[in-house]
């Protein structure tokens, strides 16, 4: 289970580009839950991702994963724990290893990695019924670089390679956002094969609607580095996209208000 | 001939360094300058041991742990205090200049009359087939005493190169040339990627001191000034060897630097026997590696163009 417990984080505070991307975010997410993330621009969605993964320390809170205080630790330690896609399909593979090379590396997540022999020859093929239920074409290409492949396949794989070994995380951040849409439909068919495969935790960013809508049990609208809305159960379940579109208006109307009556006070007063 | 067995035997020397400006260059992409003060390093650490009268075997093994030592020092500068690899590198080549005049005692130490690695060679030369026996190469005379120093010299860069191969196909080894390939993949993986940029410039460098203390004992000195532009040297023989294979996996890319540095140094020698100038070798080395460098990128807009004006 991932405990987030009042995390806040500010970048280049005390400078004239100060954010301040999280202000006291608490979220519970439980075991095997599936929790889309969703929020307009700027709204700390994914900062919140990285902040669990460890791309940076956070100021203030806790994050416990499994009752362990992570909140601390470097990304790499993390990682024995959270499985991790990327919102760019170059992110997540190594373009210049072969694609068993890049699998190879993936199976050893979190793992000591000695001088053992890097490429056994009973991985391939593991490796090749891995990649088959692709249906990409990629069991006969292994020895081939990634960085020939497409947007698309890449991001598949580094699916693959986040959860070759079962994580007791899932972070996909808008994992889908730079594909065409084919290929969207696609990558998130598997995603939802995998993550119902081994019952994965799983935090997905994403900016579209429709996909917070028929995937996951829970949905979480974040707002201005806040928790603004969280859905669940049989809730979630009823939510169709056009009550989402009208909480984002709501929430935009909110913010038009105050910067609308911010002005007016100004005028009257200053 | 005995200049073309001459310059192959230090071309395979020099090996070793195109071997440590692979890993930093290729694998980890990071310019490591610290090559230059290392390299001296290597030379003197074992050049002022062997005058001690320690094992010239083991002053070599003691160059080799020095080097590492530097690049790690280059490795810690970059990763911990987030200085630029350029300007880390330049730091540590520094202050290794101090260091060698120190270890040193004085700008040049002699070797000619003391017992190296190729005394050693020598002697068994001499002890198989006498002393100053000949032998006729293609029709070319040549001392029997250089042809064993081309052979242990072949023999010891084969020896590293399987080494390195293997050590690059371990998991721990293709865990660093991920960090390299794509460091973020690799710390989602659980690579601490600071600790792995560390480990590679420390192994750069330690064969880069190893080259270094190996052509203080084949020419008989080491010198302060050897160091100065060997980084590009280095770079040269990984990028003829490129060149001549063009393949990019780990085995042939090694094998390529091998290559590419025996190739460079005949070439240097061919043109300093042709007249060149031993002042200008440098500049030429220079250009010779900035022409490299460009030269793939103009090809690649002759061709577009190229095609362009064969679609128009």
């Amino acid at each position: 289970m991932l405990k987030i417990n009042h995390i806040s984080k500010t970048f280049n505070p005390g400078t004239v580009n100060e954010v301040v991307a999280l202000q006291g975010v608490s979220i519970k997410i439980e075991e095997g839950s599936f929790v889309c993330v969703l929020g307009t621009n700027g709204s700390g969605k994914s900062t919140m991702l990285n902040a669990v993964a460890g791309s940076f320390i956070v100021d203030e809170g806790i994050i416990t994963l499994d009752n362990i205080d992570i909140t601390k630790w470097g990304e790499h330690q993390r990682a024995k724990f959270i499985g991790r896609v990327f919102q760019n399909p170059f992110s997540g593979t190594a373009p210049n290893m072969s694609i068993q090379e890049n699998l190879a590396l993936a199976m050893k997540r979190g793992k000591n990695r000695g001088i053992g022999w890097g490429l056994p020859a009973s991985l391939i093929h593991e490796f090749r019924a891995m990649v088959k239920p692709l249906n990409m074409g990629l069991e006969d290409r292994l020895e081939n670089p990634i960085g020939k492949l497409s947007g698309g396949q890449r991001q598949a794989l580094t699916l693959l390679m986040a959860t070759a070994l079962k994580p007791k995380l899932l972070l996909l951040d808008e994992h889908t956002a730079a594909l065409d849409p084919k290929t969207a439909a696609k990558v998130i068919d598997l995603t939802q094969q995998v993550i119902m495969k081994d019952k994965l935790t799983t935090m997905m960013v994403t900016h579209s609607m429709q996909q917070a809508v028929n995937l996951g049990d829970r949905i979480v609208m974040m707002h201005k580095g806040k928790v603004a809305y969280d859905f669940r159960g049989e809730e979630k379940k009823r939510l169709k996209i056009n009550d989402l579109l009208t909480l984002f208006d709501e929430l935009r109307r909110k913010d038009n208000i105050d910067t609308a009556v911010a002005s007016m006070l100004a005028d009257n007063y200053v | 001939m005995s200049l073309l067995i001459g310059s192959t035997t230090i071309g395979l020397i020099l090996a070793l360094l195109a071997l440590g400006i692979f890993i930093s260059f290729r694998i980890f992409d990071f310019p490591d300058i610290t090559a230059e003060g290392s390299f001296t390093f290597g030379a003197a650490t074992a050049a002022s041991l062997i005058v001690a009268g320690v094992n010239p075997l083991l002053a070599s093994f003691i160059a080799f742990l020095a080097g590492m030592a530097a690049g790690a020092v280059t490795g810690i500068i970059h990763t911990r205090f987030k200085i630029n690899p350029l300007l880390a590198g330049i730091l540590v080549m520094t202050a290794l200049y101090s260091v060698n005049l120190h270890v040193m005692g004085k700008s040049n130490m002699p070797l000619l009359s003391e017992t190296t690695v190729f005394t050693w060679i020598e002697n068994l030369s001499l002890s198989w087939s006498g002393a100053d026996a000949r032998t006729i190469i293609l029709g070319w005379e040549v001392a029997v005493k250089d042809l064993w120093l081309l052979l242990f010299c072949f023999l010891v860069i084969v020896g590293f190169c399987i080494l390195l191969w293997w050590f690059f196909k371990t998991n721990i080894g293709t865990a660093m040339r991920a960090t390299g390939d794509n460091d973020q993949m690799i710390r989602a993986l659980g690579v601490n990627t600071k600790l792995m940029i560390i480990v590679g410039v420390a192994l750069s460098n330690g064969f880069i001191a190893l080259a270094g203390a190996m052509l203080a004992q084949y020419q008989g000195f080491a010198d302060v000034q050897m160091g100065i532009g060997m980084m590009v040297w280095g770079l040269a023989s990984v990028i003829i060897g490129e060149a001549i294979i063009n393949d990019n996996s780990v085995g042939f890319v090694i094998l390529g630097a091998v290559l590419g540095s025996v190739l460079f140094r005949l070439l240097v020698a061919i043109a300093l026997r042709w007249g060149l100038n031993p002042n200008d070798l440098k500049i030429i080395t220079a250009l010779f590696v900035f022409i490299a460098l460009i030269l793939p990128g103009l090809l690649k807009n002759k061709k577009l163009s190229f095609k362009r004006r064969a679609n128009a």
